[in-house]
């Protein structure tokens, strides 16, 4: 899904040699000068906030907090996180939904005004080009937000097949949010709130919805959605109102709501098994090999319609050759890149998100396996360091996910 | 702890401060100590060695510790284990080259001890020391403390 971690990922994981400091501090700096600053930047340096860079931006990884208590405190209280780095975007236009739907795997033209979706934007060959969550906002008006590590690629692709469209006639245009900035707001007391700063009855959105409404005196694009796996709100406030409302928001909770950041984040993504893009899903993975075979509309599988969607129908006729799915291991936490072996030694695939739970207090992973030995209690060995580690197939959420829904 | 670096200098070069939980972290006088961030405690022909208060620190909550066998031969500067901590995993150098002679098996069941007392019930190895004129390559308290003041400032 969404909040990509990719860099983070891949930094954090390396190990460097002696001999690589020198180059690395340059990198460092050369990556520094050039970082860009989200409206919030001062004031998370103020709380104590670790900045490191992420995606071309300097993001906090971390504040006061460990990573393990924000993680912790997320699913307890609350969590206010700075996303401003993610894309928003609006298409317009009597055709913005077909457009749309030439590009992504969801049924565009059957949502409801007010409501969304996850999809996965595809490539001609049925891989991910990234995955984002799109609302429509009403018939000609489409909201979208993508991931940062994706967003030259995802607006490239996006103006290249709009031309197309529009020499044909079509009608669509788009409205790049640079304007506005993003709040994720994540947990149980998020509602309750953020309740306390607009007039709107929040308890009548749910999951999945979209509404344009005055929160702490802006007019600001709520979705009632998140990548935590927690009941939880994007919020996109004008960028000059932003950090009043991150105050408001912390103020309002009486310090129990805890600014979080891209650490604690990846952490909870991972516990509710939601996909990385960078990690999870790349340009060669498919939806369905992804395990988001429900996110293609049950029209468009009948239709196709989407880039690469011959790809796509023939694995939903067929079934994939590999499969993401969860593990729970033993011994040091994996990571990405680890392969996997089943009992008798033979390579079976790769992980390619792991780390420590700290809800959970053990290991977790994703990954994906050979079809036929994705189900779930089947015993893998996960390759760490060159030993083998137990470990277990494991339906995904690994924690039970909170998401507010009609009863 | 190679992975540190990484670490420390993006985040301190934002910060411009050296650690963000406190002014400074802890040393013991009568150590030596690595760039690397690992310490060691010498006692006539055998040593104790473990991470530093700052290594851990900046690596957050240990979740696992990767230990050698006992027997196994360390090297001045080469790993002999890994700290896993819920983001990163570190390489862990020796700062002597000996034998294995104990390792803390405490630390299987609680990798927590890293963080909570990284100088004393956290250690990791004890090694019987090859050549003790290695020694006088290690830097003391004052140096190694320094040392991380200059890392943390620096880009």
């Amino acid at each position: 899904m969404r909040g990509g971690l990719w860099q983070l990922g891949q930094s954090i994981t390396r190990r460097l040699a002696h001999g690589d400091k020198k180059a690395v501090a340059r990198r460092c700096f050369a990556s520094e000068a050039e970082l860009k600053k989200t409206v919030f930047h001062d004031f998370h340096v103020a709380h104590g906030g670790k900045m490191v860079p992420f995606a071309g931006w300097s993001m906090p990884i971390q504040y006061k907090d460990s990573i393990m208590d924000s993680t912790i405190n997320c699913r307890e209280n609350g969590s206010l996180f700075d996303v401003s780095h993610m894309c928003g975007l609006s298409l317009k236009g009597k055709d913005a939904a077909p457009f749309l739907e030439k590009l992504v795997i969801a049924d565009v033209a059957g949502l409801a005004p007010g409501t969304g979706t996850l999809t996965v934007f595809t490539n001609e060959k049925g891989g991910a080009i990234d995955d984002s969550v799109i609302t429509k906002v009403t018939d000609d008006h489409i909201y979208l937000v993508v991931n940062a590590g994706c967003r030259d690629k995802d607006l490239a692709h996006i103006e290249e097949h709009m031309k197309a469209f529009k020499a044909k006639g079509g009608d669509v245009s788009w409205h790049i949010h640079d304007e506005r900035s993003l709040l994720a707001l994540q947990g149980p007391l998020a509602a309750p709130v953020l309740q306390h700063l607009t007039k709107e009855d929040l308890s009548k959105l749910y999951f999945g919805e979209f509404r344009v409404l005055d929160i702490n005196g802006s007019e600001c694009f709520l979705t009632r959605t998140g990548y935590t796996g927690e009941d939880g709100f994007e919020i996109s406030v004008p960028s000059e109102h932003g950090v009043d409302l991150a105050k408001a928001i912390l103020e309002k909770s009486e310090g129990k709501v805890r600014l979080t950041g891209l650490g604690a984040r990846d952490s909870l993504r991972l516990e509710a098994g939601l996909c990385l893009y960078g990690n999870d899903m790349e340009q060669h993975i498919t939806p369905i090999e992804a395990g988001l075979t429900w996110a293609i509309g049950k029209r468009r599988r009948a239709e196709g319609g989407f880039l690469g969607a011959d790809v796509i129908l023939k694995q939903l006729e067929e079934g994939p050759k590999i499969r993401r799915v969860g593990f729970f291991s033993s011994g040091p936490p994996p990571r990405s890149h680890s392969e996997i072996q089943d009992e008798g030694g033979n390579n079976i695939g790769e992980i390619t998100s792991g780390g420590f739970s700290p809800c959970l207090q053990k290991n977790i992973a994703m990954g994906y396996v050979k079809s036929g030995l994705h189900k779930a209690a089947t015993k893998v060995k996960i390759i760490i360091r060159g030993k083998p580690n137990e470990g277990v197939v494991t339906k995904m959420p690994f924690v039970p996910t909170k998401y507010y829904k009609p009863s | 702890m190679a992975c540190r670096q990484l670490w420390a200098s993006r985040a301190a070069s934002y910060l411009r401060i050296s650690v963000f939980h406190r002014g400074f972290s802890n040393v013991i006088k009568d150590f030596k100590y690595v760039d690397s961030h690992e310490w060691v405690k010498v006692d006539g022909n055998y040593a104790t060695i473990g991470i530093t208060d700052h290594a851990q620190d900046h690596l957050g909550d240990v979740v696992y510790v990767e230990l050698p066998e006992v027997g196994a031969a360390v090297t001045q500067g080469g790993s002999f284990g890994a700290v896993e901590s819920v983001k990163a995993t570190s390489d862990i150098n020796s700062p002597i080259s000996g034998k294995v002679v104990e390792v803390n098996e405490a630390l299987n069941s609680s990798p927590a001890l890293v963080n909570s007392s990284p100088y004393k019930d956290g250690w990791i190895i004890k090694v019987e020391i090859n050549d003790s004129g290695e020694l006088n390559n290690l830097m003391d308290s004052e140096q190694y403390s320094k040392f991380c003041e200059e890392e943390d400032s620096k880009h």
